[in-house]
């Protein structure tokens, strides 16, 4: 592939010393399409996106992101480097008594200087493209809404938009859809498949549901005791590597 | 983007005009209350000067801490500053149950006898326990009848305002089904609304204990029983370090209510 | 029922009898009569210890307010390093120990009488109150939010504008609202000691028996207090708290 838009080498975590979550994964994201991360709750698809933006602290390996190993970073890169990342909670994590308004724009906090912040003096061109991001999403009418005021669907496209404010070279979603129902799990599926595309950036996303990886991903990563079990796209994908990466034959029937 | 409707800027404001101008007109306030202060108020600096030697010096003198003089002059006087302080809470809660009652609208409906209940809790909250202190000596002379008085009388009005407050409060549901079925008026009270409020009752109980504590342990500096009394002479004998070992004395007593109200509290909530 | 015994018993300890009940029942007659009417003769003095009150309550409830909430961040258990946070811990716990009347005759004793020494007792005693409720309120917000603004790279001032305080704020306000209530009240007793305040002509008169000064001091006093409820009730509605 063309220069990979992330690349993970031998990436190792143990939260109890000997116990690895993570055992030595290495793979490459393209710059561009959907990457799903499945597996059995426990095989470490959550530790793997997190490692990446440093939000769990890896054990050993390196993660390397615009020529530089995030691993290895003190905090002001590692600020600067989140900046780039944009991440979707499983559940929503927006902040609740803030509007939504106020919610996209601290996407753009990483660019923001503290008084600014403060007094939430946001850059015109900023404000701009909250407005157009909401558009995109469907939000339009709810720019001042209190978080909490929203339903589970609403509130996760206010994530996504959130993450698209910084202007991220990658997405991150960790388990976006299991907090909502099986329809508005498929439309933020939908949504995070199309913003993809139209702002050309790489998604790796964490689920637990098989057939919305299927239907949605270019790419399937199977997580089985912490390494990989599968890498392929999702026409590859048949029983018996389900079973080898979920282990057992009882749910599949 | 779409037609020249998308041209136009959309606006985002934090706040509406009516809610700006009131922030303002508070922050406005705020400063010309604090400038005006400290305008007006005397400042000595000769004296904010000599304040650190000051401190040395009565720190120096505080030291060696008379520790003999705990059991004879200390210990009874911190026992009875305990009584006080319970016994004024339990009299302060005896006494703010019914007050509060009649302050809950739900309870009373009856605007007059809200009112009435309010002012008298406004009135018993608004004069520190020293100034009730005060008031208490006059009638029954100094000692610790007075002192007992005065921490109840204040806390009337901190309990039985909250206490008032968690009635209004509570789930109108279960109310209104006790009184469909023609229970009488105590009835109701009993198993409606004491049921709901008793955790917030015990919990002001617990917090009003606590500080009554701290309050009980300085009324006796203007003679109203207690360790304060103690603390009184040995302050006018300049005995300073008899007043350290008073002030450690009561230093522990106040951990030691916090720690068993923090108790208390984890058993119960 | 134990409460009950122990009623009794605290009673007979404390040397309280009806015989004394009964006698200052008398007293309190003639005291109640002695109050009123109200004596306004010396309002000059009453008005101007009831401006310095509340230029203490002021400033003290200002400074306070400042310090008690940087310190209370600082004591946050989940935003901060252990040792910052036991040390902030153990200042805000120093504050609260001593009761503002003890604070203020140590600081009377280090600046000299007036209302400054009462100022600083007053600041002392808030960031000990406010400190500790701030910082418990801190500990309990959600940190899922505070992680997903973190992700975006913001930096600490950053999270803890959009992360930290719009969870507090409401409470906080609430605190300082209640605290500026609080030292109202207090400002009116630490005159008492010295420290400045209508404490010290409330004092005066008690002392030469002239009830009626007492009576009209007091009544100020409530006026006075229940007026700066009032007050702090509309500052925390236009806050939103």
């Amino acid at each position: 592939m063309s220069e990979p838009a992330l690349r993970i080498e031998g990436l190792v975590k143990e939260y109890r010393p000997g116990v690895r979550v993570l055992d030595g994964i290495t793979l490459d994201i393209a710059p561009r399409g959907v990457t799903a991360i499945i597996g059995a709750s426990g095989s470490g698809k959550s530790t793997l996106i997190r490692c990446i933006n440093r939000l769990v602290e890896p054990t050993a390996g390196a993660i390397w992101f615009d020529g530089q190993d995030v691993t290895q970073m003190r905090r002001g890169a590692l600020r600067a480097t989140r900046r780039r990342i944009g991440m979707v909670f499983q559940e929503y994590n927006l902040v609740e008594r803030l509007t939504v308004m106020e919610n996209l724009l601290s996407g753009r906090l990483g660019y923001v200087s503290a008084p600014k912040a403060w007094l939430r003096r946001f850059p015109r061109a900023d404000i701009d493209r909250a407005f157009a991001l909401l558009d995109e999403v469907g939000l339009a009418d709810l720019a001042h809404q209190r978080a909490d005021a929203l339903s589970g669907g609403q509130r996760q496209r206010v994530g996504i938009a959130r993450a698209l404010m910084q202007q991220p070279r990658l997405l991150l979603a960790d388990e976006p859809t299991s907090s909502l129902d099986p329809k508005t799990a498929v439309e933020i599926m939908d949504l995070l498949h199309q913003a993809a595309g139209h702002h050309h950036i790489p998604v790796l996303v964490n689920m637990h549901d098989v057939e919305l990886a299927r239907r949605f991903a270019d790419r399937i990563i199977g997580l089985a005791g912490g390494q990989i079990m599968f890498d392929d796209p999702p026409a590859g994908l048949a029983d018996v590597e389900l079973k080898r990466i979920y282990g057992g034959e009882s749910w599949l029937h | 983007m779409s037609g020249p409707d998308a041209v136009i800027e959309r606006e985002w404001r934090r706040f509406t005009p009516a809610q700006r101008l009131a922030r303002w007109a508070v922050y406005l306030g705020i400063v010309a209350a604090v400038a005006v202060s400290a305008r007006t108020i005397e400042i000595i600096p000769e004296f904010l000067y000599d304040a650190p030697e000051q401190l040395r010096d009565l720190f120096t003198r505080m030291w060696p801490v008379d520790w003999a003089h705990y059991p004879g002059g200390v210990h009874e006087a911190l026992v009875e500053t305990l009584h006080i302080a319970t016994l004024g809470t339990v009299l302060a809660l005896v006494m703010a149950l019914p007050l509060g009652l009649l302050a809950a609208r739900n309870v009373t409906p009856f605007p007059p006898l809200n009112y009435a209940a309010k002012l008298v809790l406004v009135a018993s909250r608004s004069i520190d326990a020293l100034v009730w202190a005060l008031l208490f000596i006059a009638v029954f002379g100094p000692g610790a009848l007075a002192g007992t008085l005065a921490i109840a009388f204040r806390s009337i009005g901190f309990v039985g305002k909250l206490f008032g407050e968690a009635c209004e409060e509570a789930n109108r549901g279960s109310i209104e089904a006790l009184q469909a079925t023609g229970a009488p008026w105590l009835s109701v009270l009993r198993y409606g609304y004491w049921p709901q409020v008793k955790p917030a009752f015990w919990g002001l109980a617990l917090l009003r204990w606590d500080i009554n504590v701290r309050e009980s342990s300085v009324l006796g500096l203007v003679g109203a029983g207690g360790i304060g009394v103690a603390l009184n002479t040995a302050m006018n004998l300049f005995q300073w370090q008899r007043v350290a070992v008073i002030l450690l004395a009561i230093l522990a007593v106040v951990i030691a209510a916090e720690v068993i109200v923090t108790q208390i509290r984890k058993r119960l909530m | 029922m134990l409460l009950a015994a122990y009623v009794v018993y605290a009673a007979s300890t404390l040397g309280f009898s009806w015989s004394r009940m009964a006698e200052g029942m008398g007293h309190g007659q003639a005291f109640i009569g002695r109050m009123f009417p109200p004596s306004y003769e010396n309002s000059e003095a009453i008005l101007r210890g009831l401006k310095e009150s509340l230029e203490i309550a002021v400033l003290a409830s200002f400074a306070g307010i400042l310090i008690a909430l940087p310190l209370g961040l600082l004591a946050a258990r989940n935003l901060m390093p252990a040792a910052v946070s036991w040390t902030a811990r153990a200042v805000i716990a120093l504050a609260r120990a001593f009761h503002p009347v003890i604070l203020a005759i140590v600081f009377v004793k280090a600046i000299g009488f007036g209302a400054v020494a009462g100022v600083m007792a007053l600041v002392v005693a808030s960031i000990g109150f406010i400190g500790k409720l701030f910082a418990e309120a801190i500990e309990e917000i959600s940190m899922k939010q505070v992680e997903a603004v973190r992700a975006t790279g913001a930096s600490f001032m950053n999270v803890i504008a959009f992360a930290v305080l719009p969870q507090v704020l409401p409470r906080f306000i609430g605190f300082a609202t209640y605290q500026f209530d609080s030292n109202v009240r207090n400002s009116t007793m630490v005159g008492i000691m010295g420290a400045g305040g209508i404490g010290a002509p409330l004092f005066v008169a008690f002392q030469r028996f002239e009830y009626d000064a007492v009576c009209a001091i007091v009544l100020v006093i409530i006026g006075v207090v229940f007026a700066c409820e009032l007050v702090a009730g509309r500052v925390k509605k236009v806050f939103g708290a």
